[in-house]
C-alpha cells in the first residue's frame, strides 16, 4: 500500500436519492492513481450506482465527485475523463470489432493510418490480435469482454471503470481473465474501479477493497486485512466463510478482554482482536475462519496451543479440500442452541478423509478469533 | 436432405402448413395468375378475346397518361412514406425511450385507436377537416388569421399526403417502436461513454440500429399507398387519379379488363422493384448483426 500516490477519485459525501429510495448515503473515499480498487457488495447494496455516478450516468443528490483533483458533478459522461467496461459489454452490433475499438476515436486529430496502428496496437494487447473485421456479434464472450476492455483502454482514460465484467463468464474463463486483468493493470498503469458481489474475485484482484452495505461503506481495507480482520460480523459473514459462536465477556483489562466461549473454554484476547463496530445488536460473538482450526486424526500430535474435543456431523468432500461441520463439545451450555462449526482441511496425500460421527479432537489458536462485541 | 425423401419431421411440417397453404393459393395466386392471363388477352367490345397478344403492355409502357399517373402515384406514395416515416419516427423514439414501461402499452394502445374506425369514414372525416368550410378553415378565419378560405389543402396532392399520412401512420411507428425497444440501452450509455454527445450517439447507434425499423416501416407504407383507391376518389375529388382509379376506370367503366390487367400487373412489377431494393438496403443494415 502506498500511500503517497495522489488521489485520483475523490467522493465527499455523496447522497444519491431515487425518490424515497436513499441509495448512497454518505459515501467518502478515495481513491488513489494507479490503484486496483473493487466495491463489493450484494446486489442492491448501492455499488453500480457509485460507480455509475463516477461515470457521470447518474447525478448525484449532495456531495462532491472529484476525479484528478477537479469537480465533476457537473461534467457531462461524454466529458469525464473515465471509460467504462459494462457487464453487458454493449459491443455495439452494427460494427466490426475494429470500428467498435476505434469508436471513441472519432474526434482524434490523428490520421486514418495511424489510429488503424493504434486499434491494432490495442487489440494485440488485450490478446484479440488479428480480430479487428470480425463481426461483433460472432464473438465469444470472452472476447466480446475484450472487445469492450480495448474500445475503453484506447482512448487512454485516468479512470477505467468495470461493472461486474466477469459475471456472464464461466468460471474457468472468469479465473484467466482475472489474472490478465490484474496484468493489463500493471502493463498500462490506468486507475481500475471495479463493481463486483464476488468476494473472491474482489480479494484476488484489488489492492484494495471497499465493502458496502445499503448505501454505506461498511469497511474500506486491503484483500487480507479485511479478511482476516473484518471490521464487524456482517463484513465477516460477507467476505469468505466465518464461523459464529455466542461469547460471554467474563473480564476487560486495557483494551482487551477475556472471554467465555461454549466448546472452546476461556479466553484472552488482545485489542487487536476485538471488534467493536458493530451496529447489529447479538450480544458478543466469537468468529473464525474453517481454516485456521486443525482436525486431529486419532493419536496425531500438533504444535497449536489449544485442543478441543468434537463429533463430526457432516462431510463435504471438495476434491482439493474437505468441509467438516462439527458438533463441539460443551457448545450448547450457554443457552441450549448447539451451533455447528465449519472446518475446512486440505487433503494431503496420507491424510484420510473422516467419516460422519466420529468422534474426533480440534487443535486450535486464540490467536485466530476474533471477538465481535 | 441428401436422401432425396423426406423425414417425418419434414413430412410433419407441410401436413401442418398445407391448409394455410391451400387458401393462400385458392385466395392469393389464383386471383393473381387469373390478372397474368388476362393481361395477355385481347380485348373485344364487351368481351375478351381468347388471344395471346402483347398489345396491352405496349399501350400501358407507351401512354402518357398512364405514365403521368404513374409517375404521380409513385410521387405520392413516396411522399406520403416520407412523411409518414419522418412523423412517426418521433413518436416511436417518445414512446420507446421516453414513456415509463408502465405506460408503453398505454400508448401503443392509444396509437390504435384510429383503427376503430374504418378507413373510408376516417377519409371523409378529413374531407370535413380540410374542406373549404370545413375545420381548419372556419377556424382560421374565424381567427381572424386568413381571409379566404385556404384552397391548397383540398381536392389535390397535398390533401392526399395529409390524408395518408394519417392513415399510415400507426403502421409506421409500430415497426419503428420495435426496433427501438430491441437497443440495449447500455449502448448508449456506451455511446456517451466513449466521448459522443447525446446527438452523435442518436446519430452512430440509436437510428442505425433503428434501420430496420425504419425500413420495414417505409415498405409497410410505400407499397399499400401506392395502390390506394379510395383515398384520392374522394379527398382528390376524382380530379387528380392515381394508377389505382385508372385501373377501376378500364376494369369497370370501359369494361376493358385485358388493359386493367395490364396495368395492374406493371403496378405490381414496379412495387416489387422498388421493395426488392429496399430489402437490399435492409440486408446491408441486417448484415453485421443476427
Amino acid at each position: 500500500m502506498t500511500d503517497d500516490r495522489k488521489p485520483m477519485i475523490e467522493c465527499r459525501g455523496v447522497h444519491k436519492h431515487y425518490g424515497d429510495y436513499h441509495a448512497l448515503r454518505g459515501i467518502d473515499l478515495t481513491i488513489r492513481a494507479g490503484e486496483f480498487f473493487s466495491l463489493l457488495g450484494p446486489s442492491g447494496c448501492g455499488k453500480t450506482t457509485l460507480l455509475r455516478t463516477i461515470a457521470g450516468f447518474e447525478d448525484i443528490s449532495e456531495g462532491a465527485i472529484l476525479i484528478d483533483e477537479k469537480r465533476m458533478d457537473e461534467v457531462p459522461a461524454n466529458k469525464r475523463p473515465t471509460n467504462m467496461v459494462f457487464q453487458s459489454y454493449a459491443i455495439f452490433p452494427h460494427l466490426t470489432v475494429a470500428q467498435n475499438v476505434a469508436f471513441g476515436l472519432r474526434r482524434d486529430p490523428r490520421g486514418k493510418a495511424e489510429k488503424s496502428a493504434l486499434v491494432d496496437e490495442t487489440l494485440a494487447l488485450v490478446g484479440l490480435r488479428g480480430f479487428g473485421n470480425r463481426a461483433a456479434h460472432a464473438l465469444s464472450g470472452g472476447q466480446r469482454q475484450r472487445v469492450a476492455l480495448a474500445r475503453a483502454l484506447i482512448l487512454k482514460p485516468k479512470v477505467l471503470l468495470l461493472d461486474e465484467p466477469l459475471s456472464a463468464l464461466d468460471r474457468k474463463m472468469r479465473e484467466q481473465m482475472q489474472v490478465e486483468l490484474i496484468k493489463l493493470q500493471r502493463q498500462v498503469g490506468i486507475t481500475f474501479v471495479l463493481v463486483t458481489h464476488d468476494q473472491e474475485e474482489a480479494l484476488v484482484m484489488s489492492d484494495r477493497i471497499a465493502v458496502m452495505f445499503e448505501g454505506e461503506i461498511a469497511q474500506l481495507d486491503g484483500p487480507e486485512a479485511l479478511y482476516a480482520r473484518p471490521a464487524n460480523r456482517r463484513v465477516a459473514d460477507f467476505i469468505g466463510v466465518m464461523n459464529f459462536l455466542p461469547a460471554r465477556i467474563v473480564a476487560e483489562q486495557g483494551g482487551g478482554a477475556t472471554v467465555e466461549v461454549p466448546g472452546l473454554g476461556m479466553v484472552d484476547l488482545p485489542a487487536r482482536q476485538i471488534s467493536r463496530a458493530n451496529p447489529d445488536d447479538g450480544g458478543p460473538t466469537i468468529g473464525f475462519r474453517p481454516e485456521t482450526m486443525t482436525l486431529l486424526g486419532a493419536g496425531a500430535t500438533h504444535s497449536q496451543p489449544r485442543e478441543t474435543n468434537a463429533t463430526i456431523d457432516e462431510v463435504v468432500y471438495y476434491g482439493d479440500m474437505t468441509y467438516y461441520d462439527l458438533r463441539l463439545d460443551g457448545a450448547a451450555a450457554m443457552d441450549g442452541k448447539a451451533r455447528p462449526v465449519r472446518i475446512s482441511m486440505r487433503n494431503v496425500f496420507g491424510r484420510d478423509v473422516q467419516e460422519v460421527g466420529t468422534r474426533t479432537r480440534l487443535a486450535w489458536s486464540p490467536g485466530s478469533l476474533v471477538l465481535f462485541r | 436432405m441428401a436422401k432425396g425423401g423426406l423425414d417425418a419431421q419434414a413430412r410433419q411440417g407441410y401436413a401442418l402448413i398445407a391448409p394455410p397453404f391451400l387458401y393462400a393459393a385458392l385466395v392469393l395466386a389464383a386471383p393473381l395468375l387469373t390478372i397474368l392471363a388476362y393481361s395477355f388477352l385481347t380485348d373485344g367490345y364487351l368481351e375478351v378475346v381468347r388471344e395471346f397478344t402483347w398489345a396491352n403492355y405496349v399501350q400501358v409502357w407507351t401512354d402518357p397518361i398512364v405514365r403521368t399517373v404513374m409517375l404521380r402515384s409513385l410521387m405520392v406514395s413516396a411522399l406520403v412514406t416520407l412523411v409518414t416515416v419522418a412523423l412517426a419516427f418521433p413518436v416511436a423514439y417518445y414512446v420507446s425511450f421516453l414513456v415509463r414501461p408502465q405506460k408503453k402499452a398505454t400508448w401503443l394502445f392509444l396509437i390504435t385507436i384510429p383503427f376503430w374506425t374504418s378507413y373510408l369514414i376516417r377519409v371523409f372525416l378529413w374531407k370535413v377537416i380540410l374542406g373549404y368550410n370545413g375545420v381548419v378553415n372556419s377556424s382560421l378565419t374565424g381567427l381572424g388569421i386568413i381571409d379566404e378560405p385556404l384552397t391548397f389543402i383540398l381536392y389535390n396532392v397535398n390533401s392526399i399526403v395529409i390524408t395518408l399520412a394519417h392513415a399510415y401512420a400507426p403502421f409506421a411507428i409500430l415497426p419503428i417502436f420495435v426496433a427501438l425497444e430491441k437497443i440495449d440501452r447500455s449502448l448508449l450509455e456506451a455511446g456517451r461513454d466513449l466521448g459522443e454527445s447525446r446527438a452523435m450517439t442518436f446519430w452512430r447507434v440509436t437510428l442505425p440500429l433503428a434501420m430496420p425499423g425504419v425500413l420495414a416501416a417505409v415498405l409497410i407504407v410505400f407499397i399499400p399507398t401506392i395502390g390506394d383507391y379510395v383515398t384520392p376518389e374522394l379527398i382528390g375529388g376524382g380530379k387528380i387519379p392515381m394508377i389505382a382509379n385508372l385501373i377501376q376506370v378500364q376494369m369497370l367503366a370501359l369494361d376493358n379488363r385485358p388493359l386493367g390487367s395490364a396495368l395492374a400487373v406493371t403496378t405490381m412489377a414496379i412495387v416489387a422493384v422498388v421493395s426488392i431494393v429496399f430489402l437490399l438496403i435492409n440486408r446491408r443494415f441486417l448484415k453485421v448483426r443476427s
